[in-house]
């Protein structure tokens, strides 16, 4: 009987005591804070980061096309034409004629330059947009990263290419990645998803 | 300057900007006719820009293709703009 009753005891104590550790650490805990005057550190939102992202996207999705909105939220990037001719010819005399590049925006990744008409890729430009003002976090939520390149690129293209660091494609991205990607885009053209992409897409007039 | 016209909501401009953790938030919103809206928004735009960022304007052509003004000053922002987004500047990554 006294067996048992030990037993008893050491099995109620073995499934207490993590009970008790946890209220003792929290007691401790307190009893620090209270001595130190320090400030409580704030509680981790898992949240926040996911709400900010929500928020972003229906910002992008007010200022970009509905082409562009379903490419972003279908293959997770955007394609902006680029501005300027490469060979010193406006895009804009064959407005028929595919613009002589483009560029591919990720979130938080670099930009990549390549040629519509043959895919070749021609270099990414790693840029970032760093708020350095707020005391805490640097880095843009992922659509408010890609909103930033986009009204860079359509608004200033010099200025942003001028800003970013310009590398051979594969340094921070996969170059079989990124051309999957541009198959990707061609295929979902194709079934329609995009048919006017190519028109609204042409630079400015 | 924004020039004088009739007075309604529609000539209210707001001004956001990008954070990290947030998303955009509101920095401040008026009308741009209204003398003490407009000091308000001209000293607002004058704080971002000097705290680093770049404001752009999105703008759709009559053709449905969307673009982003770049201004450096508050005087460029278009009269029809509702909006102006404050991010900031690039940075080689």
């Amino acid at each position: 009987m006294l067996l048992a009753l030990i037993a008893l005891a050491l099995v109620a104590a073995a499934l207490g005591a993590p009970l008790v550790v946890r209220c003792a650490r929290r007691w401790i805990g307190r009893f620090t804070h209270r001595r130190t005057g320090a400030p409580p550190t704030a509680a981790y939102d898992p949240g926040r980061e996911r709400r900010a992202e929500q928020r972003a996207r229906q910002l992008l999705r007010s200022c970009v096309n509905d082409v562009e909105w379903a490419m972003y939220r279908d293959l997770g990037f955007i394609r902006v034409a680029g501005r300027k001719a490469r060979s010193g010819r406006r895009a804009q005399d064959a407005p028929d004629a595919p613009p002589s590049y483009a560029y591919l925006v990720y979130p938080l990744k670099p930009i990549v330059a390549y040629v519509p008409s043959t895919g070749r890729l021609l270099s990414e430009y790693c840029v970032e947009f760093p708020d350095v003002t707020g005391g805490g976090a640097t880095r843009l939520p992922p659509s408010d990263d890609v909103l930033a390149k986009w009204m860079a690129l359509t608004s200033d293209e010099s200025r942003v290419i001028g800003s970013a660091n310009m590398h051979l494609v594969g340094r921070q991205l996969d170059p079989a990645r990124v051309r999957r990607d541009l198959w990707r885009l061609s295929e979902w053209e194709r079934r329609g998803e995009g048919a006017s992409a190519s028109l609204r897409d042409r630079p400015p007039a | 300057m924004h020039s004088p016209g009739p007075l309604t909501e529609e000539n209210q401009i707001k001004f956001l900007r990008m954070k990290p953790g947030y998303g955009e938030i509101l920095l401040t919103e008026g009308d741009p006719r209204v003398n003490e809206d407009e000091e308000l928004l001209i000293a607002e735009f004058r704080r971002q820009l000097e705290e680093g960022m770049w404001a752009a304007v999105p703008t759709e052509q009559p053709d449905g293709r969307r673009e982003a003004l770049l201004v450096r000053d508050y005087a460029e922002i278009p009269l029809q703009a509702e909006r102006v987004i404050f991010f900031p500047r690039a940075a080689g990554g």
